[in-house]
This record gives structure tokens, sequence and C-alpha cells, in this order.
């Protein structure tokens, strides 16, 4: 049974570290998820978070200022400004309307400076109900 | 036409329900002429389908929008073969694709089959044909293709309304890669199936265990090396097509896809335990039936929209689906495993830490660990939410902490594995194998230190990389020494008949090989650099070795897209090397806009260029310049990784006699060549 507990032994060596680095890494990559209605409940230290904001672009209210891009997201009639401060280009599929996904944190005003935009063209898998041709810029809201 | 379309998928439907009733009745009395008429109907079903598909596809090509499938992803100006592609774009056809891919795996489970395993074959049947029916239920009665456009006309009454022109293919699926990738990627996941079924039928139906892994090996083979191109496909065509730079982002689709392929690697190699030392059935049991319901939580992953993706399709009613036959699934595998746990006991120990076994071991452990974590990693969101009611995720840091080190280490497993013997390896045998290959990997790191590499996990690679390397060389050396002593021929022939009498081992080195190759590009991206710029007309900037300048933009195009492209000059030393047209388009069907890379590849590095679109305060356009160290060898190793997999599943030669002249050189009283090679390695136990 030598053997055995030897590689047990190894098993858990590799497991305990594997499972450190897992929590280092949770630690320094941990984001938060919250809707555009939750924002205003949230207090103390899960204002400073960073968190994953979704909603929609509102139409019109893109704008382009002083290297950063600035829009409206809003979601179940919620809005909330967002500043993109990345030096990435922004995804071919962030237009007006489009579902996005922003990644930064809340500053004191209310307002969320964003890291990271992620935007989905709108949805092209969903079943098409018959009755509407299936739309491709249509309401990517249908559940 | 659509009627028929439906038609035939229901009419498969109900082929496969009895394929699966009629083989439970077979199986249970004895009746061979129904287990026979329940095969003939797991065959057929591939025929029902494949009629589906076809009528589908006759959609498609005769631009009929009048189904609201076509509708949505077609349109007039397509080209044909996008038409033809446009059949998996989305929900509905894309199910109906794996079901017709699936049917044709088991037609020829079944067809290969017919006349051998007669105690295995009906229970293999009857798994395979339950899987159908889940499928098929999908594409009948939850998301079918057949639906046709209506509306209520002036009167309210509601009438079949055509089309004009479609919505058309999404512009980031218009690439040649992406007709690929899905049927490469659908492939594996529904090729799993296969030796999920005869793993599910062994159990059931108590069959001797090392016979049920040799008859599902290469079905295995086969769907982990498409599943390989799945992978490779579409990272590839991340990094050629969106235009970030990179070609893995830890998104929640890229792990669905790698999390088979992790446990479906653990399987080949744990394979050889039991077949060698009839150890770890239970383990290869299970490895198999998680690999399937990996595959099954894959492609959920990708529909349901269970945890947001750049890549995922919009939320759908389709989960609970997904979810639902997982749970059977995991019930049945439990149930099964339950019932029969007694005859799948080992018949041997683990001897030494320093053997095969145990470098087999330590592989699976830390496979596993690795699909532990990207899973664990994926799924965290959904996780958190149930347990804490907060949703949080996690991102490449937490993936690329974790997962670099494992596969430094199973790097490390597979040039120290290979060379063990079974059962225990003497010191002596130890130092001789991984003397040279140590030292050369050591060498190699020196160099590299020397020539500025300070980060460790890079250097770990490059040492590790040609440890590896020397050990599969040296392997190869070894083996065709012999064989080129014994029958007088030149190194390279004694190559390739040692090969031959092999396949499994040598195609197996081959393979290790090209992970090598792949490890080493990736482990270029530590060396990254990019560089992005406002640039006008006469404008440059620099980038490791090269300067690039614009010199003209301008905006061509077609029925299909309007475009935006900048004219690129690249320099070297002062002298022009090339030119560049990186472009942005602008889809008018879709409004979807699409990033053209301009990439310029080589071994030793890609000069990446992209077009990032104008700067909204000058409106000059913005050129992003990426120089990404050994990235083609990662696609040179997926090529390499194929050859080494088909080769590995050719069936090996066997020797022939050699019969010598009193003339050659003596042969010493020595018996004839086996086929079986043993090189002047000392081992204890068989060599495989």
């Amino acid at each position: 049974m030598k053997a055995r507990k030897k590689f047990l032994v190894g098993s858990g060596i590799i497991v305990a570290t594997l499972l450190a680095l897992a929590y280092v890494g949770y630690t320094q990559s941990k984001t938060y998820y919250h809707t555009i209605s939750e924002l205003p409940s949230l207090s103390g230290s899960t204002l400073h978070q960073r968190m994953r904001v979704s909603g929609n672009v509102r139409a019109g209210t893109i704008a382009h200022r002083d290297g950063r891009t600035n829009f409206v997201l809003e979601e179940q009639g919620k809005a909330l400004s967002v500043s993109y401060v990345g030096s990435d280009p922004l995804p071919d599929t962030f237009k007006d309307d489009a579902q996005a996904l922003v990644e930064g944190r809340l500053q004191p005003d209310g307002s969320f400076t964003a890291e990271q935009v992620q935007a989905k063209c709108a949805s092209k898998y969903e079943a098409s109900p018959v009755g509407q041709p299936a739309a491709s810029g249509g309401s990517p809201n249908k559940t | 036409m659509d009627i028929f379309g439906s038609f035939a998928l229901l009419l498969a439907f109900l082929t496969a329900v009895y394929a699966f009733v009629a083989g439970i009745i077979g199986i249970v009395t004895r009746r061979v002429l129904l287990t026979k008429s329940a095969r003939n109907a797991g065959m057929a079903v591939f025929g029902l389908v494949t009629l589906a598909v076809a009528t589908l596809e006759y959609f498609f090509f005769t631009d009929d929008f009048s189904l609201a499938y076509v509708a949505a992803h077609s349109n007039r100006a397509l080209p044909l073969y996008y038409k033809f592609s446009s059949l998996w774009a989305g929900q509905e056809g894309s199910l109906l694709w794996w079901s017709w891919l699936l049917s044709i795996y088991v037609f020829f489970a079944l067809f290969l089959n017919r006349k051998r395993h007669p105690e295995l074959m009906p229970y293999v049947g009857v798994t395979l044909a339950g899987v159908q029916i889940f499928f098929l239920t999908l594409n009948n009665f939850v998301a079918s293709p057949f639906h046709v456009i209506a509306g209520a006309d002036g009167g309210g009454v509601l009438r079949l309304a055509k089309l004009a022109d479609g919505s058309g293919l999404n512009p980031l699926l218009q690439y040649p890669e992406m007709v690929i990738h899905p049927p490469m990627l659908y492939l594996g996941y529904t090729g799993f199936t296969i030796p999920f079924a005869f793993a599910m039928a062994a159990l059931l139906g108590r069959y001797p265990g090392e016979k049920w892994i040799h008859i599902t090996r290469r079905w295995t083979m086969v769907a982990w090396c498409f599943q390989s191109i799945g992978v490779l496909l579409g990272a590839h065509w991340a990094y050629a097509v969106l235009g970030w730079g990179g070609y893995w982002a830890w998104d929640p689709v890229e792990n669905a896809a790698l999390l088979p392929w992790i446990t479906g690697t653990a399987f080949l190699h744990s394979v050889m335990m039991q077949e060698k030392r009839g150890m770890m059935k239970v383990w290869n049991v299970w490895l198999v039936f998680v690999t399937f319901m990996l595959c099954i939580l894959g492609t959920s992953l990708t529909r349901t929209g269970i945890v947001s993706s750049v890549h995922a399709f919009a939320e759908s009613n389709i989960g609970p689906y997904f979810f639902g036959f997982l749970g059977i699934v995991l019930l049945v595998c439990l149930a099964a495993w339950y019932k029969n746990r007694d005859y799948l006991r080992s018949d041997n120990q683990l001897d030494s830490l320093v053997s095969r076994e145990s470098s087999f071991l330590f592989n699976n452990l830390i496979l596993l660990a690795a699909c532990f974590a990207v899973l664990w990693g994926t799924l965290f969101p959904v996780i958190s939410e149930a347990v804490a009611g907060n949703k949080i995720s996690v991102g490449p840091p937490f993936f690329n902490k974790v997962e670099v080190p494992i596969a430094l280490f199973l790097l490390f497993l597979t040039g120290v594995g290979p060379l063990l013997a079974w059962r225990k390896t003497s010191v002596d045998a130890l130092k001789r194998n991984f003397a040279w290959p140590g030292v050369g990997g050591l060498a190699a790191g020196a160099v590299a230190f020397a020539l500025g590499w300070r980060d460790f996990y890079p250097l770990v690679c490059v040492i590790l990389s040609v440890f590896v390397a020397l050990t599969i060389l040296a392997e190869f050396y070894r083996g065709a020494r012999v064989i080129s002593s014994r029958d007088g021929s030149n190194i390279l022939t004694a190559v390739g008949e040692l090969t031959m009498r092999n396949t499994r081992r040598y195609g197996g080195y081959v393979v290790h090989f090209a992970m090598v190759m792949i490890f080493v590009g990736i482990a270029g991206s530590a060396f990254n650099q990019d560089i992005q710029k406002e640039l006008n007309v006469g404008q440059s900037m620099a980038i490791g070795p090269y300067t690039i300048l614009c010199q003209n933009f301008d905006q061509p195009s077609n029925d299909n897209y309007q475009s935006e492209r900048a004219t690129i000059e690249v320099f070297r030393n002062g002298k022009s090397r090339m030119m560049l047209y990186p472009e942005r388009r602008l889809f008018r069907a879709s409004g979807v806009t699409e990033t053209i890379v301009a990439n310029q590849s080589t071994p030793v590095h890609d000069l990446y260029v992209v077009y990032a679109g104008r700067s909204p305060d000058t409106n000059l356009p913005v050129i992003h310049a990426y120089l990404n160290p050994l990235v083609k060898w990662i696609w040179f190793g997926g090529i390499v990784l194929v050859l080494g997999t088909i080769l590995a599943m050719i069936p090996d030669r066997r020797a022939a006699l050699v019969l010598r002249a009193a003339t050659d050189r003596p042969w010493a009283g020595e018996a004839a060549p086996n086929p079986v090679v043993s090189g002047p390695i000392h081992r204890t136990g068989s060599d495989d």
C-alpha cells in the first residue's frame, strides 16, 4: 500500500496547490452581477465592487468625448449612464438598441465607469414565433 | 414541402421510439428477430433525418422564405456555400444538424457491428435510441425548423406569408472557417455518444471490460479528433475574425467545448491502464459517462443562455428540456453502476509511484482538476446565485492561474510517462532515459534566459517542451535503431516500419509532439505586444521590428456589404515588405459590422493589423497593430495532432518474418522478430 499512500499524498499536495491558486485567481477576477434596478439599493462594500450590469443601449445616446464613450443603458424602465474608458475599440455589435454587458465600477454620483463592454447582436437564435417574420434588429428581450 | 420535412422528422422520431421499445423488449424476451428489427429501425432514423435536412437545405437553396427559419438566417444575396451553412446558424437548424450527425454515427455503429458482439449490441442500440429520442423530441416538438410564416389578412384570416427576402446570415459567420467549425465540433460532441452507449451497454450487459474498451477505442479517437479540430477552429476563427488579437477568452461557450475534450483525453489515457493491468474499470466507465454528460451540458450552456456569453444564443425556453435529460442520464448512469458495480472490481493495484500506472493516474487527476476548474469557473454565476443570492462571475485571471500550472504539469507527464515502465521503473532506467532530454531541456531554458526571458511560466514551458520533444525523438530513434540493426534498413525506413507496427503508440507520440507545438505557441502569448493610434495618410507607427505606414483609406462595397478599408505598407529595416488591407464591413441586410483583420503570419510571429474604426473626435482611421509571437505553432500543432490521431487509428502492420542468407551478418540464434519492439531499455513488465 505504500505506493498508494504516496500517490494520495502527491495528489493531495497538487489539489491543495491548485485550490490556493484558484482562490487567488478568484479574488483577482470576481465580478458581481447586478441589474440596473438593484443599483440604488446597494450600500457599503457592495458599492465599490467590480460589477457587471446588462441592459440595452438607449438609441441616440452614444457619444464619444475626450477618448471616452458615453451612453445610457436601460432595462425594465430604469436607466444608467455609462462611460467607457477602456482602450480597446468597442465591439462591432455595439450600437443603438443593442444588448450590452458592461463591466466596471459604480461612481459616487451614480454613473458607471466601464472598463469592458460586450455587446450581443440582437438575437438571431431565438425561435421565431409564427405570425412575425424574425427581424434582425428586433426586440432582444423576448424570454 | 415543409410538410414533407416535418413529416420525415416525425417519422424519424417514431422510428427511434420503436427502436428503443422494441430493443428493450427484444433484450428482455431474448427474441432475436425483435432485436434485429430494433437495430434496423435505429439505422433507418438516419435516412429519415437526412430527408428532413435535405428538405431544409432545399428551402435555403431556392430562396424560399416562407419558412421562418430560412427568413431569419438567409437572404438572396448570400453566396451559395453560406446558404448551405445557414442550416446550422440558429437554434432549430443546428439542433436538426446535431440529430443528423448523431444519426450518421448511430447508423455506422449499428451497421459495422451488425454481425459482431451479439450480447452487447442490443444494449448499445437501446442506449443510442434513447439519446436520439431526446434530440428528435426537440426537433419535432420544441424547436422545429419547419415553422411557416403566417399573418392575418384583411379579413382577419391567418394566411401563409412568404417574405420577399430574408434577414441574412450573421456576418460573423460568413467566413470559410465558420462553415467547417460547427460540423467539426458537432461531430465531436455527437461522436462521444458512441463510447457512452458502449460503456452503458457493457455495464448493463455485464460484458467483459477490456472488450468494450477495445471496441470503442477508435470511435473515441474519432470523436476526440473532431472535438480537437472544432476547438482549434473556434480559436482560430476568434483570432482571425473577432479582431481582438487573441484566440481564447475563457468564454462559457469556449469552455463548454473544452470540457468533454479534457475528459475525453483522460479517458484515452486511462483505458491503457485497464487494457494492460485491469485497473480503473469503474473510473473508465464513469469517465465516459461524464464525458457524454459534459457534451450535453456543453450544448445546453450554448443554447439556453444560463450563463452570459458573447457567443451564446439568446435566452430561450429550451433549458428545462436539456437539464431534464441530463438528470435522466445521470440517474440511469447511477442506477446502472450501482446495480453492476461488483463486475467492475480491479484486477491489480498500484505497485510503485515510479511507474507508468502512476503517471496515468496523475494524468487523469490533473485533467480532472482542469475540467473541474473550468466547469466551476463557468458555472460560478449560476452556483453563486443559487447559494448566496448574488451573481458572481470569474474571468481569465481565475482560469489562467489554475490552468497554466496544470497544463505545464501535464506537459511534464507527457515526457515522463511513456518512459516509465509498467509496475516499477529501475533507477538505472530512470537515469538512462531522462539524462539527455533533461539536460537538453535545461539548456534550452538557459538559452531562453540568456535571451531575456524572465517570466517563470514561459521559461518552464520552454524547458519542458524541449524535454518532451527530446524524449519523443529518443523513443523513435531507439526503436528504429533496433529494427535497422536487425534488417539492415536505413534509419528512416526503420522509423516508418516501427511506427506501422505499433501505430497507436507512435501515433500517440506524434499527437504528444503536436501538443508540445501547441504549448509553445500558447507560451508565445506571454510576449504579445500591441499599439493603437490614429493614422492619417502618410503617418506611421512602430511595433517590434516593423514600421506601419498608412498609405490610403477607401470604401469598397458590394451588394452584401459596405466597407471601410485602410491600405497599410509595412517596413522592416527600412525596406518595404508587404501591403496589408484591414477592413471594417457593414452588412446591409442585418446592419451588423464586422472587422476583417489583416494578419501576416510567420512561424516567428504574427503581425496582426486591425482597422478599429474612425476616431470620433478627428474622424481619422484608428489602426490597432499587434505583434503576437509563435501563434502559428498552435495551428501547425493542430494539423500535426490530426495526422497523429489518424496514424494512431490505422491498424498495425504485422512484422514480416525476415529470412537471411548465410552471407549476411549472423543472427546469433535469435528467434524471428516479434511484432512488439523491445529496445535496449531495461524495463520490468510487458512493453506496449
